[in-house]
């Protein structure tokens, strides 16, 4: 059955997006557990670098629904609602952009190394 | 200056208004041009009757059933109430188009109590496209498994009802990070091709759930390739393009093309920039006078509705 695919895609652009960004913007601190808040219609920290085989977990603040989706099936929730959480362990290297569903005005980079 | 009797009256008036959550909205067809009215009013056994013209479809939108916050913790009744009023009105039309957020987060029972609810609904056809909060699980699959059969779960179709064009779009699967909503390319050569052949006369309206205009971009309130569908509709004499999402009453006129965002039946939202984000606006009564000057813009868009207002409010 054809389903429409949501996408966070233009994985490609988005990558050599990074790659020129990365060059130039301070390195973040490397961090092995990691929590990210979803509160006033972002993600907190926007921006984040961790090791490999951490994992990740988003909290939604907001009273109003966020979901937390990137262009593979990796990260991918459902909707958040106030309070509750979404975890994904990161094993592989590499700079994941994500988003939420329900706002498009949101985005969040998790880089892995 | 209205004397407080009618300042009463219009308290009186605005409060039942916003009781029953901005209702819907009635849409006639009048000489081939669709005009829009509110529902809360037309229920009050004007509306109908003062356009003159051919009762069409009534709008609904934003229902979000599963939402239970203060803004309004009994969206179910609202929606109930919404019913009510459209069942009850004089020239009541066949159809009804849902334009999204059925639910509040995707959930089976969420779409089950409101198909439910929308069964009551004494009309012919129901049509729907989805907003962001009923394609939130991760699948996407409880909406589509629902409503996914006339578009054969692609989200986009058409269809034709006493001599209009219907065309459904849906913009809330293919946002861009940190951006605007999308329809995306399939979409838009289908589009094209569903209206190539079509007379420039025949009437059409264009259903989705965001705006398809951009009302503003830091709240994501608009859709990044709308311009390319109006560039496929700007040849037809009418169109009248409708969205939900803002829940509140927001239109703009482009040539041939009028757009127009319904209320939802659950909740209030602030007006654009209004806020640090859009949201659940609850809304005391001391901010009622504030509420009531939103919707007051918006009637003086709408010659037609802003005379019923006045009506009713005398």
């Amino acid at each position: 059955m054809r389903r429409p695919q949501p996408a966070w895609a233009l994985p490609a652009l988005l990558a050599l997006w990074t790659i020129a960004a990365s060059a130039t913007a301070p390195a973040d601190p490397v961090v092995h557990a990691a929590t990210i808040e979803i509160k006033g219609f972002a993600y907190a920290p926007r921006t984040i670098t961790i090791a490999v085989g951490t994992t990740v977990t988003w909290r939604n603040l907001d009273p109003e629904p966020h979901t937390v989706r990137s262009g593979d099936e990796l990260v991918r929730s459902g909707a958040l609602d106030q309070d509750e959480t979404y975890s994904v362990r990161f094993d592989k290297p590499g700079t994941y952009h994500y988003g939420c569903s329900i706002h498009p005005q949101m985005s969040g980079t998790i880089t892995v190394q | 200056m209205p004397s407080d009797a009618a300042n009463m009256a219009s308290r009186r008036h605005a409060l039942k208004c916003l009781a029953y959550g901005g209702a819907g909205t009635l849409f006639t067809l009048a000489g081939g041009v669709l005009t829009p009215s509110n529902l809360a009013f037309a229920a009050g056994g004007t509306a109908g009757k003062a356009t003159g013209g051919v009762p069409l479809f009534v709008q609904i939108s934003d229902t979000h059933i599963g939402f239970s916050k203060d803004a309004n913790p009994d969206v179910a009744g609202t929606l109930k109430s919404t019913i009510e009023l459209v069942n009850a009105m004089p020239d009541r039309p066949d159809m009804v188009i849902h334009t999204g957020d059925i639910t509040h987060l995707s959930k089976a029972a969420e779409f089950d109590t409101a198909a439910l609810l929308m069964s009551a609904l004494r009309v012919i056809e129901v049509h729907t496209t989805p907003g962001e909060h009923d394609v939130a699980d991760a699948t996407a699959s409880e909406y589509f498994n629902r409503y996914g059969k006339p578009s054969a779960n692609r989200g986009y179709y058409s269809f034709d009802h006493h001599g209009v064009h219907f065309v459904g779009l849906i913009n809330v699967l293919q946002f861009k990070p940190n951006s605007l909503a999308a329809l995306g390319t399939g979409q838009l050569e289908w589009l094209e091709a569903d209206l190539k052949g079509r007379s420039s006369s025949t009437p059409v309206v264009v259903f989705a759930h965001m705006p398809m205009w951009n009302i503003y971009q830091p709240w994501g309130w608009g859709t990044a390739d709308a311009d390319q569908a109006m560039g496929y509709l700007r040849r037809f004499g009418s169109v009248t393009v409708i969205n939900g999402h803002i829940h509140q009453i927001v239109q703009k006129v482009e040539g041939n093309i009028t757009f127009h965002t319904a209320r939802s039946t659950a909740y209030p939202q602030p007006v654009a920039g209004a806020a640090p984000a859009p949201g659940p606006l609850k809304v005391p009564s001391d901010q009622l006078p504030k509420m009531l000057g939103v919707s007051s813009v918006s009637f003086k868009r709408h010659p037609g509705t802003l005379t019923l207002t006045d009506r009713t409010l005398v």
